[in-house]
């Protein structure tokens, strides 16, 4: 048996495809969702992937986070559902308020894009369990508005609860506070970062490397073994 | 109110004395008597408005046809040709039942007045051209020339037109793989801003811009029409921009890259739903240039009612309806029983689609407006028969003592130092510089299939999971080669960017061209592009790989100073399976490197005579397409068999240049020895054609000596990747960490 992982496609979705091959990668089975359906079609967890989601013209994820398939995914998070925002993905689990903080521009004001060196700080989340705490890991990053930022009380909180899931290493991209590229909720199933692990999944492909399969890998082998 | 009657065919007819204002619309004398002989009376407002952005040279070629046609009088055979010139873009059978299409153009004119929106609706509109043939993008490339990197216009123009490129295309989520940024002071004050996109479709699913059927529907569906660009194709990229006129900046559009994103799913799925007769896109000369094509492409004529247009702002005229360019606008043509799921498709992606339309059995273009018909014209005429001129050209007075002026008689380095000393000036120089600080703007991970990009020789795409079936583009042009010698020039960039494709491993099938020259009006300039065309056309159906389609942009040109010739040209090439591709990048130490091809003492017009004196003169390095060809075979075999595990094409900077990049990128210095017969100077700079640098691992030198000797192409083996320095014997070293400061550090220096 597998896991049916559902990926969220928004009008301005861009690494939908990308990711439903990653997971198809891991060996799980993609399901795809639509932004004006409520219906997760009984998916086991769910990732918001990257992109322009309404164009975010308005603040990056504002938009989205009032669709109707966000009712439902905001609904089972809390309840449990394991998911996953990458990039424009995590901007919307800010924006929903499933993960605390939020993103603003670059500091540097234009759009990056490279393969970004991370460090694990925690391998204990529904998506991170396949790596191990503190290794070192190369994950594409592309964005506009990735500087994380959040008030002293909520960063504090995060470093003390060990709820930074990804911090960047060498190079601060966008001026994020604390060198933050991801973070988990207190459950460990919610989990946002900045950098793309679908485009770190095939020798060859993007990067090159495969350092983002384990992401795939982790929700696989804790549904399969749940 | 305005009590004037709306100037209805009848009303044209009734009033013949009426003068319109042609002149200002950007038409000559003769070419609105034309329009009048055509049909039979004065035009109406719209149609004269209508002939005036068709006929236009940026939309009807007036000026290049003559020359553009050996494209076609010359073309080669060849078996992957399945859509050629004339369509919205040329489309190459790439094998296993896949279809590529791809283009470049040019958005020189609006980038310079509005460097971001001009940059990013270039994006827009190559995009929509390349959907038009029912294909999905997969990448796109941004060949771009700018004024001197220091001189205070270009840190105006240069960030901008990036992140329009980018705001753009990465919204749009087309991973941007290759291209070009060339520094010059001839294009001060004209930019040359082409943008290239590639897409894959099956076979079956090419579509043409046609209208045919009569009763079958007319759809505009995209973006509101609104006042923004009007007068765009006509006025702005048909004149020479002058000072003493008013600003042009309301010509240009402004690009909506999420309403673009939205036009390109819900057109593929209705393409894929087969709801789809034939299909037009939006761009230069907007409505007035889609009904026209696709009346005269199809069987039948049309008839539009323009009051059924979306409009942003209700008060535009009729005229400017049709000739807004309101970008993320594309029209089908659909059959009466599908418009339903059409319909619904749109409302999916919440697209904006209104039925304005249908083909009739006649062959009129009519168009209706309040009731009344305000165009009747022929399509043909105005799509397809505007004036051709025979444009006189004559060889420049100032080509002889341009050509005398010798770069190989310039005062070469005399000690080892001076020798060191100006290969770090060279890989410094702004034209030699990392360009990392401009692509680190544009997302090239998108979609998941991107093999290599810039700064690899070209860009590569993987378009089947399955087998590993790739694509790959390069662009290339030298406009010091072409000022030179607009002929060679033109081959030289042919040649170039067919070597940057074999090089990566792919096997180069097809071209499209950007030709980029001042006034046409300019006798001198015409020769360039007579020169160039001519050049190119004849190279192409040497090489074997013909011009699938392209673009002309004229007037690069402010008063009296043109430009430096400059065609651009992309080579669209296939490789059975991407892991065979071969990378720039030195892999591991101890492989050996071969030079492949004849060095020559080729300085003219080279960047080393533009580095360190500042010169252009003499004539450009000798173009052999026969030997581009067998290195080329030789690089597709060693790159299949294993026999390489880099390469790099030798180009602008020369050896020397190619080897510091290589080095570079893969964190592994060289031992470079000169061989025999060749100096030391001549070695590093040269800039002779028909060259790469190759890294053959141990075990394969045997393999790979006696592939090249048994096929005839001189392979020297000059050094081993080894260190982390770039070191010729006896001469100099220069620390891989010394090379990447003066490497990465001057554009954003410049820049930033």
């Amino acid at each position: 048996m597998t896991a049916r992982i559902g990926v969220v496609t928004f009008p301005g979705s861009l690494d939908d495809r990308d990711t439903q091959r990653a997971i198809r990668l891991a060996g799980a089975e993609p399901v795809a969702l639509w932004h004006k359906d409520k219906d997760l079609k009984q998916v086991d967890a769910v990732v918001l992937p990257g992109g322009f989601s309404y164009g975010d013209y308005l603040r990056a994820g504002a938009i989205s986070r009032f669709s109707p398939v966000m009712e439902t995914v905001i609904e089972q998070a809390k309840a449990g559902l394991p998911v996953l925002g990458i990039c424009n993905g995590f901007q919307v689990l800010t924006e929903a308020h499933l993960l605390p903080g939020g993103m603003l521009g670059n500091d540097h004001l234009h759009f990056i894009c490279r393969d970004q060196k991370l460090r694990v700080e925690n391998a204990d989340t529904a998506w991170t369990a396949d790596y191990t705490a503190g290794q070192e890991i190369h994950i594409p990053l592309k964005n506009m508005d990735g500087r994380y930022v959040a008030d002293q009380y909520t960063l504090d909180k995060l470093e003390g609860e060990g709820r930074v899931a990804f911090r960047y290493l060498d190079f601060n991209p966008n001026g994020s506070l604390n060198d933050i590229a991801g973070i988990t909720n207190e459950a460990g199933n919610v989990v946002g970062l900045m950098p793309h692990p679908e485009h770190a999944v095939e020798p060859l492909i993007g990067s090159g490397r495969t350092d983002g399969l384990p992401f795939f890998t982790s929700i696989l082998k804790k549904l399969v073994n749940a | 109110m305005s009590r004037t009657p709306l100037d209805t065919v009848e009303h044209a007819a009734a009033t013949p004395d009426v003068e319109l204002p042609w002149a200002e619309l950007g038409l000559k004398k003769d070419e609105y008597e034309r329009v009048v002989e055509i049909l039979g009376r004065r035009p109406t407002g719209a149609e004269l408005a209508m002939y005036s952005v068709m006929w236009s040279e940026h939309c009807s070629y007036k000026s290049s046809k003559v020359h553009l046609r050996q494209f076609g009088e010359k073309a080669p055979q060849s078996d992957a040709l399945l859509v050629g010139i004339g369509e919205n873009a040329g489309v190459v059978d790439v094998g296993q039942g896949y279809a590529v299409t791809f283009k470049v153009e040019s958005h020189n004119h609006p980038s310079y007045v509005e460097p971001y929106q001009g940059a990013a609706t270039g994006v827009g509109g190559i995009v929509r051209d390349i959907i038009a043939m029912g294909a999905r993008p997969v990448a796109v490339v941004d060949p771009l020339r700018f004024g001197a990197a220091d001189h205070p216009d270009t840190k105006r123009v240069l960030p901008g037109v990036v992140a329009g490129i980018g705001g753009y295309g990465n919204c749009l989520g087309l991973p941007n793989i290759g291209g070009e940024v060339v520094f010059d002071a001839c294009y001060q004050g004209n930019p040359l801003v082409n943008a290239g996109a590639i897409g894959v479709m099956r076979h079956e699913d090419i579509h043409l811009a046609k209208a045919s059927g009569a009763g079958n529907k007319v759809i505009l569906y995209g973006a509101r029409t609104g006042g923004d660009g009007i007068g765009g194709a006509s006025i702005l990229a048909s004149e020479t921009f002058d000072d003493a006129k008013p600003s042009k900046r309301p010509a240009v559009q402004v690009g909506d890259p999420f309403q673009e994103k939205l036009l390109i799913e819900c057109t593929l799925e209705a393409f894929a739903e087969k709801l789809v007769v034939g299909i037009q896109d939006l761009g230069a000369a907007g409505l007035s240039c889609a009904t026209s094509e696709l009346a005269s492409n199809g069987s039948g004529g049309m008839r539009v009612t323009l009051d059924d247009v979306p409009l942003r702002d209700s008060t535009l005229s009729p005229e400017e309806i049709l000739m807004s360019e309101s970008q993320e606008r594309m029209c089908a043509v659909v059959e009466p029983e599908k418009v339903g799921r059409f319909l619904e498709i749109c409302e999916k992606w919440d697209v904006i689609a209104t039925v304005i339309g249908e083909v009739t059995d006649g062959d009129r273009l009519e168009i209706y407006w309040h009731g009344g018909k305000i165009v009747d014209v022929d399509p043909r005429t105005v799509a397809h028969e505007g004036p051709v001129y025979e444009r006189p050209y004559a060889r420049p007075a100032w080509q002889d003592a341009l050509q005398a002026d010798d770069g190989n008689k310039l005062p070469r380095p005399a000690t080892s130092d001076e020798l060191k000393d100006q290969v770090r000036k060279l890989v410094g120089s702004p034209n030699q510089a990392s360009k990392k600080w401009i692509t680190s703007q544009y997302d090239h991970f998108v979609q998941g299939n991107t093999v290599l990009a810039q700064p690899e020789d070209s860009g590569m795409i993987r378009i089947d999971e399955e087998t590993g079936l790739g694509v790959a583009i390069a662009t290339d042009g030298n406009g010091r080669y072409a000022k030179l010698d607009p002929y060679t020039g033109a081959q030289l960039a042919l040649a170039e960017a067919y070597r940057n494709v074999a090089t990566t491993g792919a096997k180069p099938l097809a071209v499209s061209d950007c030709l980029n020259f001042g006034s046409p009006e300019d006798p001198a300039v015409m020769w360039q592009f007579a020169e160039a065309v001519r050049g190119l056309a004849d190279a192409c159906q040497q090489l074997g790989t013909p011009v699938t389609g392209g673009n002309v942009s004229l007037y690069n040109q402010t008063g009296e100073a043109a430009i430096h010739p400059t065609p651009v040209v992309a080579v669209l090439g296939v490789i059975d399976d991407v892991a065979r591709r071969t990378p720039v990048a030195f892999q591991e130490e101890g492989q050996l490197l071969y030079l492949l091809g004849d060095t020559r003492e080729e300085f003219s017009g080279s960047a080393w005579s533009q580095v360190i004196h500042d010169h252009l003169g003499g004539l450009p390095p000798a173009v052999d397409l026969e030997r581009e060809r067998l290195l080329a075979e030789i690089l597709i075999s060693a790159s299949r068999d294993g026999m390489i595990d880099s390469a790099h094409d030798l180009s602008d900077g020369g050896l020397v240049q190619a080897v510091v990049e290589s080095a570079l990128l893969g964190g592994k210095g060289a031992r470079l020895v000169v061989p025999d017969g060749l100096d030391a100077f001549t070695f590093l700079f040269s800039e002779s054609a028909g060259r790469a640098v190759v890294a053959v691992p141990r075990s394969e030198e045997l393999r790979f000596n006696d592939m090249c000797g048994a096929r005839g192409l001189p392979a020297t083996r000059i050094g081993v990747v080894d260190g982390d320095s770039v070191e010729l014997q006896g001469e100099f070293a220069l620390p891989l960490e010394e090379l990447r400061e003066l490497h990465e550090a001057p554009i954003p220096a410049l820049l930033a």
